[in-house]
């Protein structure tokens, strides 16, 4: 885990006093609303429905039980009890009240935890791979480039007012699982020929309004080479990109309206100028940010426990079927901890919870704990034969749910329910389906199925690139959901196509079940998954399927 | 000017707490829907929306929703949105539901 030096921690400690004195001068009046706002905001406080929400960076999704355990004790003293785990690997506090915010950032700062960026047009909490230093298929740890970002990227005067918010995303494994092509940058950790580590940078990505695919603007850029190379794309971005609409303000609309070519000579050029004038980060400080993302030292000694407790557990079996994953090392594995409950909300986790996940974390993970996009907790470092035990622990809390990856594993943002941008819900949506699958009893049958859920055009729920995406509107004040199929948020990223027109809450379950049944029917083996199954026989047949059998109960979009 | 459709009701966020208030008719604030001022025509409606805004230092983004009046004569909300606003998030028993 990186630690913060003094200049982290006097940096963070100065920006709450700063805070704190601000919000005591819009509570005495002297500031205005429109004066505080953006303090605020660039604070991660903002104003939903019903209260604040605090949103809290959690950066490349990694943190240590103390991190946990000070987000459950501020979820039990300034907030109803729970946090939200977000797709950007934040975490979300519902309930704060104004006057406690400036106290809950103090609290945060106390464990190396801050607000600062998680919102405005600047660079966002950097995210990263949830396997990242774990991962049997991963070349290299991407942790160590995002600790490296976000010392960079963090009040950088050059970018606090971009034309809009700005997301970069690394993975250091050729199987994508930070959703790199649907950031405004997507780094992706090669080698080339020679052997040298560098990364493929994709530009332009981005889910909302206009989803589109990042473009690569380089197939190798050495190690050594990235900061001048960010600083080159974030500078033409910044001269160049449209500030008259914030619809189309990101960096995907400039490559768009641009061209991948000319883009990329401008980058090229801005690269070079930066290239020359670019001082390199200092050797001591690169090789202290690494140092502390070095592997843990790992346990060999070998166990028969977890196989015997998969032959004489059926329910343990399960278990490591859907949430155990490959390790590097092979005496280890990787738990992910589903956030998924059948009918819970997805991302959310009590401070009990919390608290237990630090436990196990610090008993049995070499104190690592990582959120994932798909709003999963993540135990990177378990040895095997502990596994059964974690698994007797995640059970007395609620937290055992074996469905990673399966049809009640959805992304749902908070949707009306919470968020102030909303036009329909979301959480209502992913409870139902999680329940009626359940119930069904077909999770397993139809294997891996990303469902994800937003409540508005943003899509914080990642909707385009579920395999099943689910999209909530308003339409003439009624919720309303629209249906994507097909979108993929991996290396072979793909956005979604809508089927057509959308359905009313009570008319959409029986539409999802009608597409699972589609496939379910039609696929040529058990081993093929929807995503394949969909890309085999396209779109018309689960169209035929939820218009045909809801043809009466579809409403025009 | 133009015609307003609807009765209309001054809605915003408490500066303090961030939950839910209305604008009741003597110019103070209630968390109670039923309790809101109701405005009949435009002209009413603006100057509800004025007296909101002139208390910045207690409210935070005073706005005009459309209303319903019920059998009992108190306002009801007519778009979703603003039913929501009325109790609280669907998934936990939270917020105004709870006070209630």
């Amino acid at each position: 885990m990186y630690a913060y030096d003094d200049f982290d921690a006097d940096f963070v400690r100065a920006r709450v006093a700063e805070f704190r004195e601000q919000v005591n001068r819009r509570i005495d009046g002297s500031l205005t609303e429109d004066e505080f706002k953006p303090l605020r905001l660039k604070n991660g406080l903002y104003l939903q429905l019903h209260a604040y929400m605090l949103r809290v960076a959690i950066p490349y999704g990694t943190l240590d039980s103390r991190q946990m355990r000070q987000l459950a004790m501020i979820a039990e003293r300034w907030d109803k009890g729970y946090g939200h785990f977000t797709t950007r690997q934040n975490v979300q506090f519902n309930w704060p009240k104004l006057k406690d915010v400036p106290d809950i950032l103090d609290a945060l700062a106390d464990v190396e935890m801050h607000a600062i960026q998680t919102s405005g047009n600047c660079i966002r909490n950097v995210t990263a791979d949830h396997f990242a230093g774990a991962a049997a298929d991963e070349i290299e740890d991407p942790r160590p480039t995002a600790e490296l970002l976000r010392q960079w990227s963090t009040d950088h005067p050059e970018f606090q007012y971009l034309p809009r918010k700005f997301k970069i995303a690394i993975t250091g494994s050729p199987n994508d699982r930070a959703v790199t092509k649907a950031h405004d940058i997507g780094l992706r950790m090669v080698r080339n020929a020679a052997g040298e580590p560098g990364y493929e940078v994709i530009v332009g990505g981005g889910l909302g309004r206009t989803p589109m695919i990042g473009k690569t603007v380089r197939d190798f850029l050495p190690k050594a080479d990235l900061l001048p190379y960010l600083e080159a794309i974030l500078r033409v971005y910044n001269l160049a990109g449209r500030r008259d609409n914030k619809y189309k303000a990101r960096i995907k609309i400039l490559v768009h309206e641009t061209g991948t070519e000319e883009i990329r000579a401008m980058i090229e050029e801005a690269f070079a100028e930066q290239k020359a004038l670019f001082q390199a980060p200092p050797t001591d400080l690169v090789a202290r940010i690494e140092a502390a993302f070095a592997p843990p030292e790992f346990d060999n000694t070998q166990s028969l426990a977890f196989d015997r407790a998969q032959a004489d557990d059926p329910v343990f079996r399960s278990f490591v079927e859907t949430n155990v994953t490959e390790h590097r090392n092979p005496a280890y594995g990787i738990v992910s901890v589903s956030l998924k409950p059948v009918g819970g909300t997805p991302g959310d986790a009590t401070a009990d919870q919390m608290r237990v996940l630090a436990d196990l974390a610090e008993r049995y993970g070499h104190d690592e704990l990582r959120v994932s996009h798909e709003q999963n907790i993540i135990l990177p470092h378990v040895r095997k034969a502990d596994i059964p035990a974690v698994h007797a622990e995640l059970k007395k809390v609620g937290l055992a749910t074996a469905n990673i990856g399966l049809i009640s594993d959805i992304i749902a943002c908070p949707g009306m329910d919470y968020c102030a941008l909303a036009t329909a819900r979301s959480i209502p949506i992913a409870q139902e389906i999680a329940t009626h699958f359940d119930a069904l009893k077909l999770e397993r049958d139809i294997g891996p199925m990303k469902i994800k859920i937003s409540g508005c055009i943003n899509a914080c729920g990642h909707h385009h690139v579920g395999h099943i995406g689910i999209l909530g509107l308003d339409k003439a004040g009624v919720e309303n959901y629209q249906i994507t199929l097909g979108g993929d948020g991996t290396e072979s990223a793909t956005i979604g196509e809508r089927t057509g027109p959308g359905f009313a809450a009570e008319d959409l379950i029986p539409a999802i079940e009608a597409i699972v049944e589609t496939y379910l029917d039609l696929r040529h083996t058990a081993d093929e998954t929807f995503l394949d199954a969909y890309r085999r026989l396209g779109a018309r047949p689960f169209k035929d399927a939820i218009y045909h059998e809801h043809r009466d109960n579809a409403r025009a979009a | 000017m133009a015609r307003q459709r609807n009765p209309q009701i001054v809605t915003a966020n408490d500066l303090f707490e961030g939950d839910v208030i209305y604008l009741t008719a003597s110019g103070d604030w209630s968390r109670d829907h039923g309790e809101a001022a109701v405005a009949h025509d435009p002209d009413q409606a603006e100057r509800l929306l004025g007296v909101a805004n002139a208390q910045h230092d207690r409210v935070v983004g005073p706005y005009l929703a459309d209303a319903k009046i019920s059998p009992n004569g108190r306002p009801q909300p007519v778009h979703f949105r603003e039913a929501f606003r009325t109790r609280g998030p669907s998934n936990y028993f939270h917020g105004k539901q709870a006070e209630a």
